[in-house]
């Protein structure tokens, strides 16, 4: 894919194609109401902000194939995964999504390494177990790859969502809210993991955030959602310094918590 | 001890069990898992034999099944033979006063399970058959037991609606619960005291099961 590897990609470098990335435009009077339009393209980190309620996790089951709305497309690349009018609509499981849950979704009966493993179904059974081990690595868990997520911590559990989202050998990573339950040191530590894991991951990412601190760091783009309607996209200092209307400057004073 | 009537009993409340499982796994998925339209009418029915009592439902079993209804007829012209005070029409009654003691247990597991756990798994790849294998069914475990042995100790025990439907019929319909009441009356209470023991302790038994996997099951999930 088309990015740079070597640092965070800013927009300027990856040139505005129809191609690439993750293409978004969904539609819908309810009963959630949804007027979205948005575009990532591959090694771009996209944040969505916006208060509870606003359709932001609604937005990201949409894209993973979780939900189904009445109108629009979904795009990754060359391949459709949702488009209305034609009637297409591709399961959870023929879409490429990385999807990182709010509360981890990690199977609780799995230990770390299992847990990863089964996002590898595609791949030989007898090449699982080594992957999962090296994803773990990758996510600084190789030596807890035996334990369940009860006996992990908050931050650790994060650090296995991860893993697995990423096993899929995903075109889009979806993170919803990935660094909410965690305490504001480790936040700090997965937020930099984060941006050291983009370097080597050119696909497009979606962050879902009501912390505007964390967009500002980490995002080259940022849509603001309310009500299921994207008020206003742009990079962060844009709608930060200029938002586009009263309400978008209301609920970024109002979204810091 | 009457020992065709326990037998009769055993054999009763697993051919319940049996044929109960399969409906308790895919309405309690279902009903955890959806939502659709009259669903609280759905559930409202599968726990009505909970409160009816059982005379009541035994007599609309009676009538549902008898000679004169659809049901009855259908089975006289398949196999020559009535359903009610018969083996068969026993076990369909069975089966009926004992969905809530299978679906509940099996729907409030599939409950626990949680919708994050089966989407997660989805994203990940895994089919809706792989889902069930290897997420739902492994954490649902305990509602599986605690569906299976409710169901068997409570077809042991059931009284009212096996009298209506099935009558008192020696090795047929005579379960070990209807053989008490009998050999009361002839006052043979030597009899009945070992039956209603036998009884008293496998339901003992089975609701120490159903508790005793329960806490193991809160512990292993943490």
């Amino acid at each position: 894919m088309g990015s740079a590897p070597g640092r965070c990609a800013s927009v300027a470098e990856i040139p505005d194609t129809s191609g690439p990335g993750l293409r978004v435009r969904l539609a819908q009077a309810g009963p959630i109401p949804l007027a979205v339009e948005l575009a990532c393209r591959p090694g771009e980190l996209h944040a969505i902000v916006g208060p509870s309620g606003a359709g932001k996790t609604t937005l990201l089951k949409a894209i993973a194939g979780l939900y189904r709305p009445r109108e629009g497309q979904i795009t990754s690349g060359p391949s459709v995964w949702f488009d209305a009018a034609a009637g297409t609509w591709l399961a959870p499981q023929a879409r490429r999504v990385g999807l990182v849950f709010q509360a981890y979704a990690l199977f609780p009966h799995m230990s770390a390494q299992a847990n990863v493993e089964t996002s590898l179904a595609t791949q030989p059974r007898a090449e699982r177990a080594a992957r999962a081990l090296a994803l773990l690595a990758q996510v600084g868990l190789e030596d807890k790859a035996h334990r369940r997520p009860a006996d992990l911590s908050g931050g650790e559990q994060q650090r296995v969502a991860l893993a697995r989202a990423l096993a899929r050998a995903p075109d889009v990573l979806l993170l919803d809210e990935p660094f909410a339950a965690v305490d504001r040191r480790t936040r700090r530590r997965l937020q930099q993991d984060l941006v050291t894991l983009r370097r080597t991951l050119p696909i497009p990412i979606l962050l879902v955030t009501h912390d505007l601190d964390e967009a500002r760091a980490l995002a080259d783009q940022m849509s603001v959602l309310h009500e299921g309607k994207v008020l206003q996209t742009g990079t962060p200092d844009e709608v930060m310094t200029r938002p586009a209307s009263d309400l978008v400057a209301d609920l970024l004073d109002l979204t810091p918590r | 001890m009457d020992w065709p009537a326990l037998v009769l009993s055993l054999k009763l409340a697993s051919a319940t069990t049996l044929v109960l499982l399969p409906i308790g796994v895919i309405l309690g998925r279902l009903l955890a898992f959806h939502t659709f339209r009259g669903k609280r009418w759905v559930e409202a029915a599968i726990t009505l034999p909970l409160v009816l009592p059982p005379t009541v439902l035994g007599y609309y079993l009676l009538i549902a099944l008898g000679v004169a209804s659809p049901i009855g007829q259908a089975w006289q012209a398949l196999t020559g033979e009535t359903l009610v005070f018969s083996f068969s029409g026993l076990l369909i009654a069975s089966v009926v006063f004992n969905l809530p003691f299978a679906i509940q247990p099996l729907q409030r597991a599939f409950e626990g399970v949680g919708q994050d756990l089966r989407h997660a798994a989805w994203v990940g790849g895994l089919s809706t058959l792989a889902t069930f294998r290897k997420v739902e069914l492994p954490l649902a475990w305990p509602g599986l037991l605690s569906a299976l042995v409710l169901t068997f100790t409570h077809t042991l025990g059931e009284f009212g609606v096996v009298l209506m439907v099935g009558g008192a019929i020696p090795g047929e319909t005579r379960t070990i619960a209807i053989s008490i009441y009998d050999r009361v009356q002839a006052f043979d209470t030597a009899a009945a005291g070992i039956m209603s023991a036998f009884l008293l302790l496998s339901a003992f038994l089975a609701i120490a099961v159903v508790y005793g996997v329960g806490a193991r099951a809160v512990r292993l999930r943490g």
